[in-house]
């Protein structure tokens, strides 16, 4: 066994943290468009709305049965030769694209349960009131909803930064693909890889602790 | 005047409620008695729309509504006309006590959210819960949640409160405090629809009871002649069981 080269790794250290900002970015801004559409999906399967209901059965279904890394070498590579408007598609984009359309499926469902989880009463007082289903949903039902699903949903956006990795395979130079490179310079790939995986689970365990601070938070409510 | 004709409504074939015509005069508090399943709490519920009925006409006033063919605003008009206390309090649980009253009035009704929380300050002192303005309902006892769910009816300025059970769900220790809430409001000339079990809360406000048996009303009238002199059969039962 040879000794690990630690010169090496805290050389290439702020070379990796460099591409920190694009994998946060590519996974903030994929998480917060599969929020929105995960909430539009759940919304649509509770209250059963005809046909959206139909699509958004196919959708989940879809993007939970088939790999994350076939989606998006289908977005990447597949689509433009059909729609050939679609060539000017960028790796970032068709990631992004990708990792918000597959996280929306598992988040709808989560979503889906939590909002079910909220007691009945809360829906029949909010209407007897006259309130819309609009704003029964977004005044009281969601954000109880959000109690519920907020651990979940934090495991899933930290599902979602370690996917970031993939978008390596569609040539965006991120955290894991500035790795590859540096690897491959070098040929310490023993160092290179520890060394960002090292950099990821620091940030999932920040994470985890943001995470325990929102529970608290989101919990005040129905605390004694 | 509210008038209610012909209200029907089935589950799966079982008829709940079999023909319902009722009217109600301003200021009057009227209390449903009768055995479990009868349909007394559908009748509330259908009156507020939580449940759909199949057929009859509900008015107040000029306001008439089709049940059968009611249209998302008639169902909201229809709300607004009346309020409903839970048997369960249904408070909101993300919402704290003055919150809870003030959210019907900032959200349906249009109000200034200031507004709205002044208002529910004073129905808050009103049912003596001042000091709890700020707890969370998962914070409150059975009888103080019951007494905001009152409050929030209270502060819909409702032309007809629904009350379900208002007691069932309380511990015993709770029952008084909510009863005599209700007896104030009931004091007021609110016209109200009460279900309940509690007999001699009934006897002590209602100007009229009605007795319901198989999703009709069989006999009704004031509580003097309703406990002391029932005519129907089943009431003289109903009530042998219970005194």
């Amino acid at each position: 066994m040879r000794p690990l080269d630690f010169d090496y790794m805290l050389s290439i250290l702020p070379v990796l943290l460099k591409y920190l900002p694009l994998t946060m970015g590519m996974a903030s801004i994929s998480m917060l468009l599969a929020l929105g559409l995960s909430c539009l999906v759940a919304i649509i399967r509770v209250l059963q709305i005809p046909i959206l209901n139909s699509l958004s059965k196919v959708f989940i279904s879809f993007f939970r049965g088939t790999p994350l890394l076939v989606q998006l070498f289908l977005f990447y590579y597949g689509l433009p030769q059909i729609f050939t408007s679609l060539t000017a598609l960028d790796g970032v984009s068709a990631a992004i694209i990708g990792l918000t359309l597959h996280f929306s499926a598992y988040m709808a469902e989560s979503i889906r349960a939590a909002i079910l989880g909220v007691d009945r009463s809360q829906w029949e007082a909010a209407r007897s009131i006259g309130m819309s289903e609009g704003q029964m949903m977004r005044r009281i039902i969601l954000p109880q909803a959000a109690r519920v699903a907020a651990p979940t949903l934090v495991n899933y956006f930290i599902d979602l930064i370690k996917s970031t990795s993939l978008a390596f395979t569609l040539g965006v130079t991120e955290l894991m693909g500035a790795t590859q490179k540096e690897a491959a310079g070098s040929f310490l790939y023993f160092e290179s890889f520890i060394l960002v995986a090292l950099i990821y689970w620091v940030i999932v365990e920040i994470l985890s602790h943001i995470q325990k601070v929102l529970e608290q938070r989101l919990g005040k409510a129905v605390a004694r | 005047m509210i008038s209610v004709r012909g209200l029907k409504k089935s589950y799966n074939g079982q008829k709940v409620l079999n023909g319902i015509d009722l009217d109600i005069e301003r200021g009057e508090r009227i209390v449903i008695i009768g055995p479990s399943g009868t349909g007394k709490s559908t009748l509330l519920r259908t009156l507020n729309f939580l449940e759909q009925p199949d057929a009859g006409t509900i008015s107040f006033d000029t306001l008439k509504i089709d049940v059968a063919n009611a249209s998302s605003a008639d169902i909201k008009k229809l709300r607004l006309h009346t309020a409903f206390v839970f048997q369960n309090y249904a408070l909101f649980a993300n919402r704290t006590a003055q919150e809870n009253i003030a959210e019907g009035l900032q959200v349906v009704r249009g109000w200034k959210k200031k507004d709205a929380l002044k208002r529910a300050s004073e129905i808050l002192s009103e049912i003596g819960l001042s000091d709890k303005a700020d707890a969370y309902p998962a914070a409150l006892s059975g009888g103080q949640q019951q007494r905001v769910g009152i409050g929030r009816a209270m502060a819909a300025n409702a032309d007809l409160i629904l009350v379900d059970e208002p007691t069932s769900a309380l511990d015993p220790e709770w029952v008084e405090e909510v009863l005599q809430l209700m007896g104030k409001v009931a004091a007021a000339h609110q016209t109200m629809l009460i279900v309940t079990h509690e007999m001699r809360f009934a006897r002590d406000i209602a100007d009229r009871v009605l007795f319901m048996e198989g999703g009709r009303i069989v006999e009704q009238g004031p509580p003097e002649k309703i406990f002391s002199q029932p005519d129907d059969p089943r009431l003289k039962q109903f009530l042998r069981k219970l005194l």
